[in-house]
């Protein structure tokens, strides 16, 4: 095999890790669409949100220090304590879960009933609104997750496929990251999977997302499951806060992962869980195989801005409602 | 008492077909006109034209555009800073390709070209709806900054990958360039927001207007009782990008006079006229101006109390502000979805019975 054939087939495998992590934000969007019709674009600040908390907490940081400062004049900044990862990890689903309550509570309950537009713009909204809190409460410079995820190329990969190609090919070159979050991923969706199958709230959250009328005649309580798809949403943020973040430093940049996985979306379907992996997939792989064989050597580099975009846009004018989403049925 | 349409009789279909209809809107009107053309000009200084009014202008102009494809025709968009950059750039080439034409010519043409890439940016909105036309239109923001940025063409092979503003005058006054005076900023886009004003409102009134809200409230029933959407869409498509991309094209010349493109016409800048239209008021050419002069305010009156007045640190003062700004958008989309201008519209209410309520 020549080496750029094995360079190509690199480029596909490392698309697919980045898919993976695209589908991984994709299906916080999807858990919240489908239980709620609400399409939050707040998901991606709510990953960097997530992980800010995590390293606030793990550092012992004193949340709104910036403030009280500025406000009492005093400076205190750390509270000396450090805490152990899993022990924060918890806190912060604690404080995703309060979170998801908070915004039922404060801003979604009186919207029950608009149209899905203002909906959308609503969490426009609370993206700005939770990026600043974020901000306010742990500062805004680019902070660094130190959860002890191995970093770097696995060599074992690199020296177990070198044999593959001749001597100008030296093994794929694979983050160990990646692999890690590849894992992790799975082991979420797999367990997503069985809480919507075979718990008594997840068979809720399915039904609620089948006719929200029909559920709430048979006696579910729509306000706590919308509670619960935010809780879930919010931890979904959070792994994919801590696998980003741990791949390129907590900061803002985080929070346009969201804008990564809209198109992801369009391609799925809003409203399949499938169509969000196969989707995220697909774009992935795509913007690195564009890049790689069109995007750099002709056009400049820097596709992958726009190239899932395009695809979407271009995907969408012949199937507009996605890969795996309903039909669309319009009445007048 | 003061505000009613009562004995304001009207005795030709000219009179009838005024763009104020009522006679107090009218006075209001001119006096506004007076004050803007001619007092504001005489006091103007530095400060409160970059600070305020030349932004104030220059975004009511886009949200005034980005109102008529959103709030009169029901299609949001993502794009408007990729069409803002459009109309930056194309003035640039123009300005610098045609140097002994009048800049107000380069800037009409710039907003022609934005509307033709409008309406190719737009042609997807036949086919999809709603959230997913929505993303379709982030393609054009992330598509147009990327192309700005990579082919160097548009920025005329500087090295810097910036392009600047040559000094343009207008009846022997430099607008564009280092040497501006203030006023000349003010007054060029004040001119450019009245015309686009005028002209927005009068189209939303007549028969374009009418097709393009018979597509927002339901697009198949319009369908149905003879609107074409494909011209309907198009057209908003096309009017909102020349309205965006002379805002973008004064944006440029007139008030930044540099521009890196992914900097001043990124995403945020969508969001930012996307919320000037949401507090303004969907579907209202008031409602453009009123949420463009709150979203211009806001800011500078936060950092007035906070870092003048408080003596806090800036960056904690830019972090409340997006605090502020997302729990006003929250606010007013759950208190008031229809934004300023439907208490404009409840204030003129209370007005028509002034000061005897009943």
């Amino acid at each position: 095999m020549s080496a750029d054939f094995l360079y190509g087939i690199e480029v596909i495998i490392n698309g697919l890790m980045a898919g993976v992590l695209y589908a991984l934000v994709a299906l916080g969007f999807v858990l919240i669409f489908k239980a709620s019709g609400i399409f939050n674009y707040a998901q991606g600040v709510m990953a960097l949100f997530a992980a800010l908390t995590l390293v606030g907490i793990m550092e012992g940081q004193v949340p709104f220090s910036h403030l009280i400062n500025a406000i009492f004049g005093t400076e205190v900044h750390h509270f000396g304590w450090e805490v152990p990862a899993l022990l924060a990890i918890a806190f912060t689903v604690l404080i995703m879960i309060g979170f998801a309550w908070a915004v039922q509570h404060f801003v979604f309950r009186h919207l029950v009933g608009q149209e899905p537009i203002i909906l959308f713009m609503a969490t426009i909204g609370l993206a700005y609104f939770l990026e600043g809190v974020g901000d306010l409460m742990w500062g805004s410079d680019i902070k660094t997750l130190a959860l002890g995820l191995p970093q770097g190329g696995s060599l074992v990969v690199e020296e177990w496929t070198a044999g593959l190609g001749g001597d100008d090919f030296y093994g794929f070159f694979i983050d160990k990251l990646d692999m890690i979050a590849t894992i992790v991923a799975i082991l979420l969706v797999a367990s997503l999977i069985i809480f919507a199958q075979y718990t008594k709230q997840g068979r809720a959250m399915r039904a609620v997302a089948d006719d929200h009328q029909a559920a709430l005649s048979v006696g579910i309580s729509l306000n706590f499951i919308w509670v619960l798809v935010w809780s879930l949403a919010g931890i979904v943020a959070l792994v994919a806060g801590v696998m980003w973040g741990a791949k390129s430093g907590v900061q803002f940049s985080l929070s346009l992962i969201a804008l990564k996985a809209l198109p992801v979306l369009m391609l799925g379907g809003f409203t399949s869980i499938p169509g969000a992996i196969v989707g995220g997939l697909i774009i992935g792989v795509g913007e690195k195989l564009f890049e790689y064989t069109i995007g750099a050597p002709y056009l400049g580099g820097a596709t992958e801005n726009w190239f899932a975009y395009m695809l979407a846009l271009i995907f969408l004018v012949f199937r507009p409602q996605g890969l795996f989403g309903e039909k669309i049925i319009e009445r007048v | 008492m003061l505000y009613r349409e009562a004995g304001d009789f009207k005795t030709s279909y000219h009179a009838d077909n005024q763009t104020f209809p009522i006679k107090f809107d009218r006075i209001g009107f001119w006096i506004t006109m007076a004050i803007a053309f001619l007092v504001i000009p005489f006091v103007i200084n530095d400060y409160w034209a970059n600070a305020i009014f030349v932004p104030f202008l220059i975004y009511a102009i886009a949200a005034i555009g980005l109102n008529i494809l959103t709030g009169y025709c029901g299609q949001v968009s993502l794009g408007t800073g990729g069409f803002m950059a459009v109309g930056a750039y194309a003035c640039y080439k123009l300005m610098t390709a045609f140097p002994d034409v009048s800049i107000v010519i380069h800037i009409i043409l710039a907003g022609g070209i934005t509307a033709a890439v409008g309406a190719a940016f737009g042609l997807p909105s036949l086919r999809i709806k709603g959230f997913y036309l929505a993303v379709a239109t982030l393609a054009a923001q992330f598509f147009l900054v990327w192309l700005f940025n990579k082919v160097a063409w548009f920025y005329n092979y500087s090295a810097s990958g910036q392009i600047n503003a040559p000094e343009r005058f207008v009846a022997g006054v430099a607008v564009t360039g280092p040497n501006t005076a203030p006023w000349a900023q003010y007054m060029i886009c004040l001119v450019f927001l009245t015309v686009c004003a005028l002209i927005a409102r009068n189209l939303t009134r007549g028969t374009v207007g009418r097709s393009w809200m018979a597509i927002r409230d339901m697009d198949i029933a319009a369908e149905i009782i003879g609107v074409n959407p494909l011209k309907a869409k198009l057209t908003a498509f096309a009017v909102s990008s020349f309205f965006v991309g002379i805002s973008g094209a004064l944006f440029f010349s007139v008030y930044l006079g540099a521009v890196e493109v992914g900097e001043a016409f990124g995403i945020q800048k969508s969001f930012l006229v996307l919320f000037m239209i949401i507090i303004g008021g969907l579907g209202s050419i008031f409602g453009c101006f009123a949420g463009a002069a709150f979203l211009v305010l806001l800011p500078v009156a936060l950092k007035v109390l906070g870092v003048d007045v408080l003596g806090w640190p800036t960056d904690l003062v830019a972090h409340l502000n997006l605090v502020i700004v997302g729990a006003l958008i929250m606010f007013f989309l759950i208190k008031e979805p229809h934004g300023l201008a439907q208490l404009w519209r409840l204030a003129k209410e209370k007005l028509r019975l002034w000061p005897f309520p009943y």
